[in-house]
């Protein structure tokens, strides 16, 4: 046993029904390191991590956590260990306190029985003073900032002693800026505290900031470990896949035509009454890819459904293809030539527990290819469609009848953009977060349809929390923050840091009209 | 006049106490994130099983003990069901209400022999509560003192219930089983032993409840005669929140709306409309609710986009 290990994997499996998430892992992670674990989706990262943090119990190997081993899975017995996890999906309470969600499962009490609220406040402004990571101990967490939150769950991982810090892609929620600070506090956590930190993440650069080695996994499987220093993120790429990627930077639009999308003063609330587009304007070219950047919740859903008539426009112009969308719904507005990737696949994008081929036909039903006198289904021609699309998109699925909610993220994505893109007369499509949560193959795959598109003199608006994606396809940038548009970019005429500013609200035309 | 709002106030306390016990039990399973609404059924069972206890064994207090018992078992198998079998709540709070109002009525008539109700002066009923000193006082003394005895402990429990949920360790633990049961997990410990806890207390406050109804005022078992007052608790915990001293003033309310009820037949009003002031409340408080409660959901729905 290698006295400098904070952690031991040995053969790990974890197998799910139908699955077999870790496949004889073995690694080892080195005292006050910090490790990254990269890989696609559902590569078993984070299976793996949860198997040490308690969460997953294996069906075979062992886990040593510094030289002892793990006895029972159980979370309560790998925290008593020093083991603590932040995982993707906060842990935390949304009615509490900062205080009262640090300290949960760990009370400090007065009189024996009663909760000891200063106690927990001290013992917070404690934690906050020692560790840097600022944050209101009396906030309600439902009103924090994710960042925020972000530090929240940090907090209470070091209040239950964690030596060993499991970050499961701690940055997706981040901005640029964010992630820096972020950084900065984890080397920090590292090199005064001799902290060991293992972080789950898809984005190559920061593996490439912040990490000493890095161990890349697919398909269950650990496919190597090497000193970040002695790889480039192509590399690693190519690992993650198990094939060359090209994810370098695409070729700008060149033929870019007509304005196809117009809005003007657009304003609109969101379900709580809340004004959540405030006098925008923007327009969309044919043949171009205008990427909206911004933190997720500052109004860019919003704008879609306003786009596409799931949401009321309450005042102001949206014109497509010079017709105003006001008092039109969505299949009048589908009519005009618009396609819309929604950003939630699962609960916009396709129906859940209908079939793979209800969902690719949805839109087409009554096209008199599938349907004799608009009702009557043809299910031989349906059929040879749907095995058509599907190989032409290459959606994996057990079969075209099986419920499209039990496809993996990367194969709905796949299906909701395989229906999205066959819309013969479309020439307008908004685009929403169309990789989030899917693998670098499939995100590569969905970048290409989307500039296919772009090539066809399609209008495409792609609103995207993923900065690397913006800057990747997208001919110009906008960011939105609070509902406005604060800064128009050419995208290669700008970096990460500066759309990065503008999405945080930091610079830019922002009137708060509070 | 004077007397007529005594004798309001004083219907008042007594409607509405088997109502917060009820509610005392069910604020536990709410905030736990259990929807129990066999709370009706599980009183009913504590009636007849307080009656049973009470006139075999001739005591009021084994009557109250068995009510709590078998508040208990039917708070464990709704749990197990529930948490264990991941069953729908909802469905098994209905067979559970099905199953008492069925059980109860069988076994009135195969061990009592009788149909429609049993009384018989052999069932001991729960002491009243003298306090000298109240006797003194006008208009207070009258209406506070002579209660039922678990008409002053339902005022108890409401202190104790308040101060377990938000003064307590399990109290936070309790809560945040409901409202997140993930992190409750995370933080090394099984948000399901909550869940069956709390189960287990709404079981037992819901048999006291009936054990209320059947020893407290009346002496006597008969069929269906919680009446849905577990349903009308259910509309408290909603109503107030499941935050103890809110939800005893809302089953004050419906304890008011009773007693009003009553007295209106005095008065010649149709006791088959004054009878419905306590299901029109209901159906008010719910609309109360829903109404107030989309302010709420934005703030729920802001962190879970987050």
């Amino acid at each position: 046993m290698d006295e400098r290990a904070a952690v031991e994997f040995r053969n790990i499996s974890v197998r799910f029904p139908g699955v077999l998430a870790n496949d004889s892992v073995s690694l080892t992670v080195k005292r006050g390191e910090i490790f990254a674990l990269v890989g696609e989706n559902g590569a078993g990262k984070t299976t793996l991590m949860k198997v040490l943090y308690g969460m997953n119990r294996p069906t075979q190997g062992e886990v040593f956590v510094f030289g002892s081993r793990l006895e029972k899975y159980d979370p309560a017995y790998s925290i008593s260990l020093g083991v603590g996890m932040v995982h993707q999906h906060f842990m935390l309470v949304p009615s509490f306190t900062v205080a009262q969600n640090i300290v949960l499962g760990r009370e400090p009490k007065k009189s024996g029985v009663f909760y000891d609220k200063r106690a927990a406040e001290r013992i917070t402004h404690e934690l906050i003073k020692a560790y840097g990571l600022e944050v209101d101990a009396n906030a309600v967490v439902a009103d924090l900032s994710v960042g925020a939150q972000q530090r929240v769950e940090i907090l209470k991982t070091l209040y239950r002693g964690a030596d060993i810090l499991v970050l499961d892609e701690p940055t997706a929620v981040l901005t640029p800026n964010e992630t820096k600070e972020f950084f900065d506090v984890l080397r920090g956590i590292v090199s005064e505290k001799g902290v060991t930190v293992i972080i789950i993440t898809h984005k190559l650069n920061e593996v490439m900031e912040i990490s000493d080695r890095v161990g890349v996994m697919r398909a269950g499987k650990l496919v190597g470990v090497c000193n970040t220093n002695e790889v480039t993120s192509q590399q690693l790429a190519s690992m993650m896949v198990g094939r060359e990627v090209l994810l370098d930077a695409v070729e700008r639009s060149t033929t870019v035509g007509e304005p196809r999308v117009v809005i003007k003063d657009l304003n609109v609330y969101d379900d709580r009454g809340l004004h959540v587009v405030k006098g925008l304007s923007l327009s969309v070219r044919a043949g171009e890819i205008l990427g909206v950047a911004g933190v997720e919740g500052n109004g860019q859903s919003e704008l879609a459904e306003a786009i596409t008539g799931l949401r009321k426009i309450a005042s102001g112009v949206v014109s497509i293809n010079g017709v105003s969308v006001s008092g039109l719904g969505p299949g009048e507005i589908r009519a005009l030539g618009v396609s819309h990737v929604p950003e939630d696949r699962l609960r916009t994008g396709v129906s859940a527990p209908a079939s793979v081929a209800d969902n690719l036909l949805a839109g087409k039903q009554r096209d008199n290819r599938f349907a004799r006198a608009r009702i009557h289904r043809r299910s031989a021609s349906i059929s040879r469609y749907v095995d058509e699309v599907k190989t032409q998109f290459d959606i994996r699925a057990a079969g075209s009848d099986v419920a499209a909610g039990s496809l993996s993220g990367g194969n709905i994505q796949k299906l909701v953009v395989a229906r999205e893109f066959s819309f013969e007369h479309a020439n307008v499509l908004v685009i929403c977060q169309p990789t989030r949560g899917v693998d670098i193959g499939a995100m590569e795959y969905i970048h290409s349809l989307i500039l296919a598109k772009r090539s066809d003199g399609c209008a495409i608006l792609l609103i995207s929390a993923d900065l690397d994606e913006l800057f990747r396809i997208s001919d110009r940038i906008v960011t939105m923050y609070e509902g406005e548009l604060t800064g128009e970019f050419v995208t290669g005429e700008t970096n990460h840091y500066e759309v990065g500013a503008y999405m945080a609200g930091a610079i830019g035309g922002v009137n708060h009209d509070v | 006049m004077l007397e007529t709002v005594l004798a309001i106030l004083q219907n008042t306390l007594r409607s509405a106490t088997p109502i917060i016990l009820a509610a005392m039990g069910g604020q536990f399973t709410e905030h736990a994130g259990i929807m129990n609404i066999g709370m009706d059924g599980i009183m009913l069972m504590g009636s007849f099983f307080a009656v049973l206890a009470s006139y075999y064994l001739a005591s009021a207090a084994l009557g109250v003990l068995a009510a709590i018992l078998i508040g208990l078992l039917m708070g464990i198998l709704f749990g197990v069901l529930v948490i264990r079998f991941r069953s729908d709540e909802f469905i098994i709070g209905v067979a559970l209400n099905i199953f008492a109002g069925g059980v109860t009525v069988f076994l009135l008539r195969t061990i009592f022999g009788v149909a429609g109700a049993f009384a018989d002066p052999a069932i001991k009923a729960l002491p009243y509560v003298s306090l000298d000193f109240l006797n003194d006082v006008p208009f207070i003394g009258p209406l506070l003192n002579n209660n039922s005895i678990l008409v002053y402990v339902s005022w108890l429990l409401v202190l104790i219930c308040w101060i377990a949920v938000y003064k307590t360790p399990f109290g936070l633990r309790l809560r945040a089983s409901g409202e997140h049961p993930e992190s409750l997990r995370s933080a090394g410990v099984n948000p399901n032993k909550l869940k069956y806890i709390s189960s287990m207390l709404c079981g037992m406050l819901c048999g006291l409840a009936g054990a209320h109804l059947a020893l407290g005022y009346l002496t006597q078992f008969s069929e269906g005669m919680s009446s849905s007052r577990g349903f009308i608790a259910f509309a408290c915990i909603i109503f107030g929140r499941a935050n103890p001293p809110k939800v005893f003033l809302a089953s004050l309310l419906f304890g008011f709306m009773d007693a009003l009820a009553l007295r209106l037949q005095f008065v010649g009003i149709s006791s088959n409309l004054s009878g419905m002031m306590p299901y029109i409340m209901t159906v008010l408080m719910m609309v109360y609710v829903v109404v107030t409660d989309n302010a709420r959901k934005s703030r729920t729905l802001k962190l879970n986009a987050g």
